[in-house]
């Protein structure tokens, strides 16, 4: 195998081919582009999973002197009550800690939440908030015990899991990824067809060229090793250029705007995006390769 | 060197088969006309040489080699040991007279080294020796036919197979063609012509096989094109 011929004709094939070889770098880099803007939804929920889990608690408020819940019966919830739901979640051995948040203390916090808008704190007295229990969990999706141990007990109006709060969060998330991944998908059909085009429009175009070569014996992998690695070549060049998008996005979007706006919350990191990388790299290579391995063995047979 | 036992060739697409239960010996260093007209399977007849077609019936030999037993990755090395010429030439036309016989020796994997000690020797032997950096389009169609040949023998193969190389030359020029075709038959290599010009099948004397609607008709030592011809 003689690299410096095959490379050559590599060379001959993609400059004669530029446009149809531009086209397939623009398919598979968008289709990778998204591709890997899925992947890269997934870690962003999942670094916020992991930053998020370790801090949502489960709240249990408790009656006032105005609740309206039936388990409230009319009345605020007696010394006794609160003792008892203190004791028995405590003794779940699902939940971590529990801490009591008194009116006052609700108060306090409400007012500090809100002290841009004065006119709402005023309108709020300490008697308004409930009182509640703040529970933690040893394990955050275990919240639907509690609830069912706590919602109905008197003296509860109401037991509120934060984490379902994220939830509906992580599913717009979730959903983005889907969308990013179907585009994806049919971008990557677009791509495949157009690779197999392109090596077919290629193929004919060096008809007289392969014709010769199989005449004199050239083998198969000889014959057929430029056009497929130009396919390859193409599909890398793609997946050089989503690369480039993803750690543009990363920089300018993540880095450059969402994280100084929204210091609270976790982003990706570079780790994750580097993890990205190899599989666009595979993926465009494999893309390629495979449109292009099926295309010549239906149209450069020997 | 080459044998084909009752072989048959039909097309999906005609009824009636190229190759009817043709059986044909040539041995090593014979030189062959295949005469016939057009459709009478001359083209196919070499075609199945190569394996670029599969009889539908019987056997060809090859070389020492069954063809029907030869699995597809062992056909490129079949096809070294077979040149081949054509009536429309067949050059590259973006490549100059030497790198079209280059071609030859690159495609199947030859060094450099190689490349540039035998294709001058073979330019030399078709008579082209100075003429390596033309164009194929800046050669007459008989220079062009003679850079053909030398990148049909360039590999030094043991059959040379032609199907009809006179068929777009003027009478002189193909006799020209018909010398360098017998300089290279009395090397030793087995030449098989596939070919219309009764002038040269009978100023040649060599041994004739006519075809006619797949059939072996006629075959002759020391033939001619036609009887009464």
């Amino acid at each position: 195998m003689r690299a410096q011929f095959v490379l050559s004709e590599i060379g001959i094939g993609l400059r004669r081919n530029l446009t149809m070889t531009i086209a397939v770098v623009v398919t598979v880099a968008i289709s990778l582009a998204l591709f890997g803007s899925g992947l890269l939804i997934r870690a962003q929920v999942e670094a916020m999973k992991d930053f998020w889990y370790d801090k949502v608690e489960v709240s249990v408020y408790l009656c006032g002197e105005s609740s309206q819940a039936a388990t409230c019966g009319g009345a605020a919830v007696t010394q006794q009550q609160r003792d008892e739901i203190q004791a028995d979640l405590e003794a779940m051995p699902e939940v971590d800690t529990v801490f009591y948040e008194s009116q006052e203390e609700a108060y306090a916090q409400f007012r500090e939440q809100f002290e841009d808008s004065p006119d709402l704190v005023e309108n709020v007295t300490a008697e308004a908030l409930p009182e509640s229990f703040r529970v933690k969990l040893q394990d955050p999706t275990q919240f639907a015990i509690v609830a069912s141990a706590f919602a109905q007990r008197p003296g509860v109006e109401e037991v509120q899991d934060q984490k379902a709060l994220l939830e509906g969060f992580f599913n717009v998330l979730n959903k983005l990824q889907l969308i990013a991944l179907i585009i994806a998908g049919v971008q990557v059909v677009a791509a495949v067809l157009l690779i197999s085009n392109t090596i077919r429009v290629a193929a004919f175009s060096r008809r007289r060229e392969t014709g010769i070569m199989r005449l004199v014996g050239a083998s198969n992998l000889y014959i057929q090793l430029p056009f497929l690695l130009e396919g390859v070549l193409a599909g890398l060049v793609g997946a050089g250029f989503a690369a480039g998008a993803l750690v543009a996005v990363k920089a300018v979007l993540v880095d450059g705007q969402l994280r100084p706006n929204f210091p609270v919350i976790a982003f990706v990191g570079w780790s994750d995006v580097l993890a990205i990388l190899p599989w666009l790299f595979l993926t465009g290579m494999l893309l390629a390769g495979l449109s292009s391995f099926v295309t010549l063995r239906r149209h450069l047979r020997v | 060197m080459i044998r084909l036992e009752n072989v048959t060739k039909s097309y999906p697409t005609s009824t009636r088969p190229a190759l009817d239960d043709v059986t044909v010996e040539i041995d090593k260093g014979e030189f062959v006309f295949l005469v016939g007209s057009s459709g009478s399977g001359k083209s196919t007849f070499l075609r199945l040489l190569l394996k670029e077609e599969v009889p539908t019936g019987g056997h060809v030999h090859v070389a020492g080699k069954d063809l029907h037993k030869l699995s597809s990755w062992k056909v490129p090395a079949l096809r070294r040991s077979i040149g081949c010429v054509f009536q429309d030439f067949r050059l590259l036309p973006n490549k100059t007279v030497f790198q079209n016989v280059a071609f030859a020796l690159e495609v199947i994997g030859k060094p450099r080294s190689v490349v540039d000690k035998v294709v001058p020797e073979v330019l030399e032997l078709v008579g082209l020796d100075g003429k390596g950096k033309r164009m194929p389009d800046e050669l007459s169609g008989g220079e062009q036919q003679r850079v053909a040949v030398a990148r049909a023998f360039v590999n030094r193969p043991m059959i040379l197979l032609a199907d009809e190389p006179t068929g777009n030359l003027d009478p002189s020029t193909s006799v020209g063609i018909m010398k360098l075709l017998d300089r290279i038959n009395r090397t030793g290599t087995t030449v098989v012509m596939a070919t219309h010009d009764a002038a040269i099948v009978d100023s040649m004397r060599r041994r004739v096989v006519e075809l006619s609607d797949g059939r072996v008709v006629r075959d002759q030592s020391r033939g001619v094109y036609g009887y009464g011809a």
